[in-house]
């Protein structure tokens, strides 16, 4: 029983920037944008994050400059993919490789630790929360280890993103909002026809993406983590979009998406070491590329098939 | 909307690519006022570790040769209309395929070597682009999400590989047992003294004539010319009977052998081993690379050679200016890649006005005499 808990408690932490980042990719790709940059995204908050909690010693600001570098990304995507017409694929990648640069570089020029950030603690970074009652419950059997173990004690980021899911899923299906979304991202002549603007809707939407992934990026350097090191994000945005492509762009399949994939990473930490009959030690480097295995035999049509919104990948041209 | 102006040729092939590089390094140059330091000097102090003494000169024919092949691989899958960018995978695994072959033919003579090196190392690079290929042309999934994915299978698998089952006991760090020196590409200082101690090896003129060879595929054959068709139009390509899905995938397969030849300049040359991500981020230079020239073997030459510039300059400035790292060639990459392939059109509209101003006043000239 311990043993599940703790390997569900690391699910849950591993899966919150998934989520939040799988969740952002959702709004932009509905709305018509190929959003590849939610890893550099992950990277420049989470970077942001850090630098601006530890200079200034309060954990909210720094959450604020994740959110805030974050949206100047996207601003750069938008003014790219929206304005220019521009690839966004190609802009996407470009600002990958920004993020990880520019991080990195900034971050050794600034505080000379090889690109490190100075370790936050205190007000500057975010702890787990104890939910009421959380120690009183502690020694209860079975809703003991599930509400004080598993449930309480997350860092605020980690409810954010559970939360965002029926949030997502609300606003996705049951409001107007939601419906220009869906609607922008498969077909935004109808919703130019109809007088909205799309580039305004598709601007909407990729400032909720910067939220979150905001979010998602200062949860790595300023909760799981007490600093920003380079390349800090690991691969997480990507594996955020492979699962948005498992769930089909779908909110609730995308958590549940995430979290098996964050169970495979808790997996892979719990599994370092141990020797299993007949193979020996466990080789973490499958379980590493589990995730991304899935997505290709998803890809090609063993599990299902995912097809994209309509029009994502493609620029807005109005009719002349 | 107004109509679009015509530009003169040269204007699109020269001055708007020139117009955003120059855009990127200035850009660049900002960022070294940022952290404190001189850019104007920084330039000044990579352009002689580059090309100033020949080891520095090595260096850079080195990280060029890598650049070209990965250049290359983006820029042919690019006129078939489609974005290669797993050449970082495609490169790792091919390793393998040079490696084994290397140990399997061990004694012989390097030069009869080459070509089974690079058959081999192409035919694997080539195997790692072709599934998303497949992907692409049978599934109808975007070779983008599906190269991205099989750059982190390449990781792991090659990983995998190299620490459990390649590494000889007595070896601490992860890489292969050493090729035999006889099949080990030859070192360019070998007949260039100029080069002694460089890792510049004959993997150079591999990569020049791959350059040739990409221009005859893509411009001289019936195969290039039904790519290029695909690129600009896939509906009318399947209308005059070409079939695309055939065409994408040889076109991956092609694209992903180009981004093998690497594992001649390191696995088979400079390090004369499989070492643990030895690719080390030249895939995806080669992205920049392509954009940047246009993807004609021209263009991606002189890109290949200008990242070679920063690669090497970019050591010799990080111990001058310590503030200045790796980190800033990665970010210079970046926005070469941005204002190259995604804002490409930003300078175009000011550009198109500066002509049309021009014309007009020129013709207003020619009325009043």
């Amino acid at each position: 029983m311990e043993d599940i808990i703790s390997i569900l408690v690391t699910t849950v932490r591993v899966s919150t920037p998934l989520i939040l980042a799988c969740l952002a990719g959702l709004y932009s790709e509905r709305s018509g944008i190929v959003d590849i940059g939610l890893e550099g995204k992950l990277i420049a908050s989470a970077f942001g994050a850090a630098v601006v909690a530890a200079v200034t010693g309060s954990a909210w600001a720094g959450l604020l400059a994740g959110i805030g570098v974050s949206l100047v990304f996207s601003a750069v995507h938008g003014l790219a993919s929206i304005n220019f017409k521009g690839n966004q694929i190609i802009s996407g990648v470009a600002l990958n490789f920004l993020a990880a640069g520019l991080s990195t570089f900034l971050g050794a020029a600034w505080f000379g630790r090889g690109g490190n950030t100075p370790p936050v603690s205190g007000d500057a970074r975010f702890y787990g929360i104890q939910l009421p009652f959380a120690a009183e419950l502690r020694d209860v059997p079975i809703v003991g280890p599930i509400y004080s173990g598993l449930i309480s004690g997350h860092a605020i980021m980690t409810y954010i993103a559970f939360l965002a899911v029926p949030v997502t899923a609300w606003v996705l299906w049951r409001t107007r909002f939601g419906l220009r979304l869906r609607a922008v991202g498969e077909n935004p002549k109808a919703l130019d026809t109809a007088g909205m603007s799309v580039s305004w809707l598709r601007y909407k939407a990729l400032i909720i993406t910067s939220v979150l992934v905001g979010i998602g990026g200062a949860y790595l350097s300023i909760a799981q983590a007490a600093s920003f090191t380079p390349n800090m994000a690991a691969g997480r945005g990507y594996i955020a979009l492979a699962a948005l492509i498992f769930a089909k762009w779908k909110p609730v399949p995308a958590m549940f998406a995430c979290l098996l994939f964050g169970f495979l990473e808790a997996m892979q930490y719990r599994l370092q070491g141990v020797d299993l009959p007949v193979i020996g030690p466990v080789p973490t480097q499958a379980m590493q590329a589990l995730p991304y295995i899935l997505t290709i035999l998803l890809l090609a049509g063993f599990v299902g098939r995912a097809i994209p919104p309509k029009a994502s990948g493609l620029p807005y041209v109005k009719e002349r | 909307m107004s109509a679009r102006v015509s530009l003169p040729r040269w204007v699109d092939i020269v001055l708007l690519p020139v117009l955003n590089v120059t855009l990127a390094f200035i850009i660049g140059g900002i960022v070294v006022l940022v952290v404190g330091e001189n850019p104007i000097e920084a330039v000044r102090i990579m352009l002689y570790g580059a090309f100033g003494y020949g080891y520095g000169f090595g260096f850079t024919l080195y990280y060029t040769t890598n650049f070209i092949f990965t250049g290359l691989a983006v820029a042919v899958a690019f006129h078939a209309g489609l974005f290669n960018i797993g050449g970082e995978g495609q490169s790792y695994v091919a390793g393998l395929g040079a490696l084994l072959i290397a140990f399997a033919v061990g004694g012989l003579h390097w030069a009869l070597a080459l070509p089974l090196i690079i058959i081999a190392a192409g035919l694997v690079g080539g195997f790692w682009a072709f599934i998303p290929g497949w992907l692409q042309a049978r599934r109808g999934s975007h070779v983008v999400i599906t190269t991205i994915m099989m750059n982190f299978i390449a990781t792991s698998l090659m990983s995998y590989l190299i620490s459990r089952i390649l590494k000889p006991a007595n070896v601490s760090s992860d890489m292969s047992a050493p090729i035999d020196p006889v099949t080990r590409l030859p070192f360019l200082a070998e007949w260039f003294p100029l080069l002694r101690n460089t890792p510049a090896n004959i993997s150079f003129f591999v990569a020049i004539a791959s350059l040739f060879f990409v221009y005859w595929l893509i411009w001289r054959t019936k195969f290039g010319y039904a790519i290029r068709t695909m690129g600009h139009n896939p509906t009318a390509a399947r209308y005059a009977g070409m079939s695309n899905a055939r065409l994408i995938m040889l076109t991956m397969a092609i694209s992903g052998a180009l981004a093998g030849m690497m594992a001649l300049n390191e696995t088979a040359g400079a390090q004369g081993r499989l070492m643990l991500n030895y690719v080390a981020g030249a895939g995806f230079v080669g992205i920049a690379v392509a954009f940047m020239g246009k993807a004609h073997p021209i263009g991606v030459g002189l890109s290949a050679l200008l990242f070679g510039v920063l690669y090497q300059g970019g050591q010799e400035l990080a111990f001058s200016m310590p503030a200045i790292t790796r980190e800033m060639i990665v970010t210079i990459q970046a926005l070469v890649i941005l204002f190259t392939g995604a804002m490409s059109e930003m300078l175009r509209r000011p550009v198109e006005i500066a002509f049309l101003l021009s014309r007009l006043r020129s013709a207003d000239e020619g009325g009043g005499r």
